[in-house]
Order: C-alpha cells, then structure tokens, then sequence
C-alpha cells in the first residue's frame, strides 16, 4: 500500500481514539489538579494563560486528601477485597461448569454452551433486578426458608456484603465458564489417562495435570471478571450497605452529590492504578503468550 | 461429584430468571402473593411511554453506536494483525485495547468532561443527547471488535492476500475481495456484540445523556431504585424471550452454513 493511503487508513481510527479516548483523560487529570469554586463548570483550572504562556496554578491537594481521608482508603480496599473474592468464588462454582461442558458430547455440549451465553446476552441490569426480586425480605428466598422452618423471621440479605457477592459472581459468571471452557476443551485426555495409570490419585491428577494445563484460561477468567467487578457501580448501589460503598460509587457521589468534580478526577486517576496490576498480569503471563 | 457442583452454577444463573419471569405473569401487586396468572404487568408495560420512548432512545443508539463502532473496530483490527510496524504503533494499540479496561465510571466521566470542554471551546456537541450517547458506545464497542477481527484474522492464511497482491490486485480491491468475506462472520459477531454492550450500558450513558435522551436501562434503573415494579420483570421476560429466540436461529443458520462449508470442500 502507498504511503498516503495507509497513513489515511491509520489516521483515521487514530485521530477518533486519540479525541475520544486519550484528549478525555487528559481533561480529567487537569480537572483532578484544579479545586472546585462556583462557576460553570464549578472548578478551577490548573493552568492560566500568562499572554501565550501557560502558567501552573493547580496543585495535588486532591490526592493528598483521597489519602488522609478514610472514606477513599475503605472504599478503595473494599473494592479490591470484593472484586478480589468474588473472583475467586465465580472461578469456584465455574469449573465444575466448563469441566462438565467440555467434557460433553458435541450436541449436549452445544446446548449447555448456550445456557451459559444465553444470560450474557440479557440485560445485566435486568437480572441484577430478577436477584433482587429473590433476596428482598418478602423474597422468594424468605419466604421458602420460612415456610420450611428453617428460620422464623426473615433475614435482612438486601444492603449486605453478601449480596454484593452473590451478585457479582450471578452477573460476571459467564465471562468466567467461557475462558474456562475453551482451555478445558483443548485439554488432551490421554495425559489424564496417562496420570491415572501411573498411579496418581484423582486429586494428584487434577493438582499436577489439568490445573496448570488450564492456568491460561483461569487467568483471562479471572481478569475478565476483576476488571469490571473492582469498577462495579450497579451492584453495590442496588445490593450493597451504604455505609460499605466500592470505588466507582464514591466517584459517583463526588461528582452528582457533592459536584466536587476535581475530587471525582482524582478517583478516577486512582481507580486506574487499581488496574495496573492486572494489566501487567495479562502482559507478561507466559501461559498467556503461548495462546496468543 | 463435579456434576452436582456444576448444576449448582447453572441454577444459580438460572433460577433468578425462572423466578422472574414466573412473577411477570402474578396477578398481584405484591412480590412475595401469588395473585392468579394474569397479562396484567405486559399490558401496563405496554402504555408506558416513559418506557417505550426509552426503548427507542436505546434502540437508535444500539444500531448507530454497533455500525459506526463496528466500521471502525474492522479497520482497526486490520491495522494491528496486517500492517506490521508503524510509527506510533505501540499508542495505536494501547488506544485500541484500553477501553476494554476502563472502569465503566471513568470512562463516563472522562467523556462527560470532553463534551463539556468541548462545547466550550468549539461550540460543539450543543448538550448531550442521542449523538454524545453514539459517540462513547461507538468508542468501547470499536474496542472489542477490534479483537474479535484480529483473532479472525489471526487464523487466516496470509498467503491468499500476497498471492492477490502479487497479481497486481490493488489494496482495497484485495481487502474488499478477499479479506472482508473471509472476517464476514466476525464482522457480524463484532456488530452484535458492540450491540449487545450499547443496550446494556447504564453508566456511560448515565454520564452523557441529556434530557430527552434517556435510554432504557437508565430508566429501569430508576424504576427499580424507587422500588418494587412488577412491569419490569414483565420487561425482563421480553428480553429473554428475544435473546433465546436470536441465540436458536443464530446458532442453526450458523450450522447450516458450516454444513454448507464442509458439503462445498468435499
């Protein structure tokens, strides 16, 4: 291809995401330097033009104060420690589903396989609803563990971690089967068979062999799960406690209730070192690499 | 043992929706009465206008924001598996890749604060409406088309394109005439998915919309905060239904063609 054609067909995407993907974040960290004052837009700029010459007259008040502040530490480990357990519990209750798929016959396999994507597909918000329709107190959940004498009064189960849990691992459980699933399907079953005949017990089996076999695909699985989960805004504002917000709801407040926009631009800077770790994962996994 | 555990995952996923669109067809306005099976909740769905607006809000903004996100992720996906080495090619790639990452509230926000900018500086977009709504889910959607082209073409022989090249077949003819129908299927995968993705988003359109311009899980969503509403499990039955209907079809034209295929290369 000549060289204006290819730098049009380059330029192009490139002008678009660099507009409305890079010049935002770049807006937002100015937005983070400046302090908010009544005006429209109610903060002030990091930069004044001196003539030509722009002059720096933010400062990284922000930041020192989302760190003195106990309200952003709580929100921001929480964060972690909900994204974090609730990724751990989805890969728990997902491998069971891929092993069992992947060891399916091809039409079983197919129709299961539909089951798992067929949610995905459907409004998370609309099943985020359908679980609240089930742990409510006059709940279906309730209202079967009272009926059977389990318990005599209804448990609070709305506004609780454990609803953030159990939500979590509801809405993101498919992005953790699929991965699961097409590793699993590669898996060749003679090694397994191979394990068994040397004498290995299932667990040594499944310990030595098939687990570090499927570590790519619990890899991506658990990042294609962490990633939104640490951001969530939905499920802890529709399950969780107020008093336990997650990251993406405190930057929420900032902005709508509070309209402290340089403090929202700061957590959002923040929220994105959250995301360095896990980004890093994905770059250097060899088990990654090798697929691709 | 494992088969025991694995039903336990699939009736989590699907019992919320069994119970759901069990309640959608209650009779009565509390949760927790069965009140006699009853079209009540669909017809109140049905004169809605809130909800029927949003839905059309959504409907244009899926369509606009799935094409227009689609065209580009194609172009993009392209670049990165065909083009080799180029200046800024490490930018380009983490551009075109970084929205997957984004947290869905940075994402608005950053936006949120360009637009405005944006309208300070230039004048343009005139507020948010439909078109600022287009423009981010187009952004995130291009990003995951991008990959699902690349992994296409990822598998794709190379040597068909060299082989058109090295008979004098121009650029665009060779993309048009032989790599376009070959990615056809990932095209159309991308589109849906892109599609999928605008109609399910709250947060980013939460950030941009304007009056006028709410979509329909914005709507939802302030149904549901305020409380129990029986016409949205009605909703969620409808969208089920869609979905399981599209998946069905979807997957036997998608067998049909492979039969198709594998028929044409014996």
């Amino acid at each position: 291809m000549n060289g204006w054609g290819k730098r049009l067909v380059i330029g192009i995407p490139l002008f678009w995401l660099f507009l409305f993907f890079l010049v935002p974040f770049g807006i937002v960290f100015l937005v983070s330097l400046g302090s908010p004052q009544f005006s429209v837009p109610p903060y002030s700029p990091a930069f004044e033009w001196d003539g030509w010459w722009p002059h720096f007259v933010g400062s990284f008040e922000n930041y020192i104060f989302l760190t003195e502040d106990d309200l952003y530490w709580r929100a921001y480990l929480g964060s972690v420690k909900i994204a974090g357990g609730s990724t751990l519990l989805c890969l728990l209750v997902a491998w069971p589903m891929a092993w069992i798929i992947a060891r399916a016959e091809p039409y079983r396999r197919n129709v299961l396989l539909m089951l798992v994507i067929l949610p995905f597909w459907t409004s998370s918000l609309l099943r985020i609803y359908a679980l609240m329709g089930m742990l409510r107190q006059g709940g279906i959940v309730n209202s079967v563990l009272l009926w059977s004498g389990i318990i005599d009064q209804p448990i609070q189960m709305m506004q609780t971690d454990f609803a953030v849990y159990l939500t979590v691992v509801f809405t993101y459980l498919p992005l953790m089967v699929l991965p699961l699933y097409s590793t699993l399907e590669k898996l060749d079953g003679a090694l397994l068979e191979a394990s068994a005949d040397l004498g290995a017990s299932r667990f040594a089996t499944f310990w030595t062999v098939t687990l570090p076999l499927s570590l790519s695909g619990i890899i991506a699985g658990c990042l294609l799960v962490f990633i939104p989960a640490v951001g969530e805004f939905v499920i802890p504002d529709l399950m969780g406690a107020q008093d336990s917000p997650m990251i993406g709801n405190v930057l929420w407040g900032e902005f709508t209730r509070n309209r402290d926009w340089p403090v929202a631009g700061a957590v959002a800077i923040a929220m994105l070192a959250l995301l360095v770790i896990p980004f890093m994962i994905l770059r250097s996994s060899p088990a990654l690499r090798e697929d691709g | 043992m494992l088969r025991f555990l694995a039903l336990i995952g699939f009736a989590l996923l699907y019992v919320p929706l069994l119970v759901l669109v069990i309640y959608s067809f209650n009779a009565s306005q509390l949760v927790s009465v069965w009140g006699g099976w009853s079209f009540r909740w669909y017809v109140e769905l049905w004169q809605n206008d809130a909800v029927l607006e949003a839905a059309w809000v959504s409907l244009q903004v899926a369509v606009l924001s799935a094409t227009l996100g689609t065209a580009f992720g194609t172009v993009i996906g392209y670049i990165l598996s065909r083009f080799g080495k180029f200046r800024l090619r490490m930018l380009f790639t983490v551009m075109a890749t970084a929205p997957i990452v984004m947290p869905e509230v940075v994402t608005g926000l950053s936006l949120l604060l360009l637009f405005i900018t944006m309208e300070q500086m230039f004048g343009w977009p005139e507020g948010r409406s439909i078109l600022t709504i287009v423009i981010a889910h187009a952004t995130f959607g291009m990003a995951f088309v991008a990959v699902v082209i690349q992994a296409r073409l990822a598998g794709f022989d190379k040597s068909i394109e060299e082989a058109a090249r090295d008979l004098g077949a121009r650029p665009l003819r060779i993309f048009m005439g032989i790599t376009l129908p070959v990615i056809a299927p990932a095209v159309i995968s991308g589109w849906l998915l892109a599609f999928t993705l605008s109609l399910d988003d709250l947060v980013i359109a939460s950030f941009v919309s304007g009056q006028g311009s709410s979509t329909l899980p914005m709507v939802i969503y302030s149904k549901v905060r305020l409380g129990v509403s029986p016409d949205v499990n009605a909703l969620g039955t409808i969208v089920i239904l869609i979905v399981a209907l599209g998946l069905i079809v979807g997957t036997q034209i998608m067998n049909r063609a492979e039969a198709r295929r594998k028929r044409g290369v014996e």
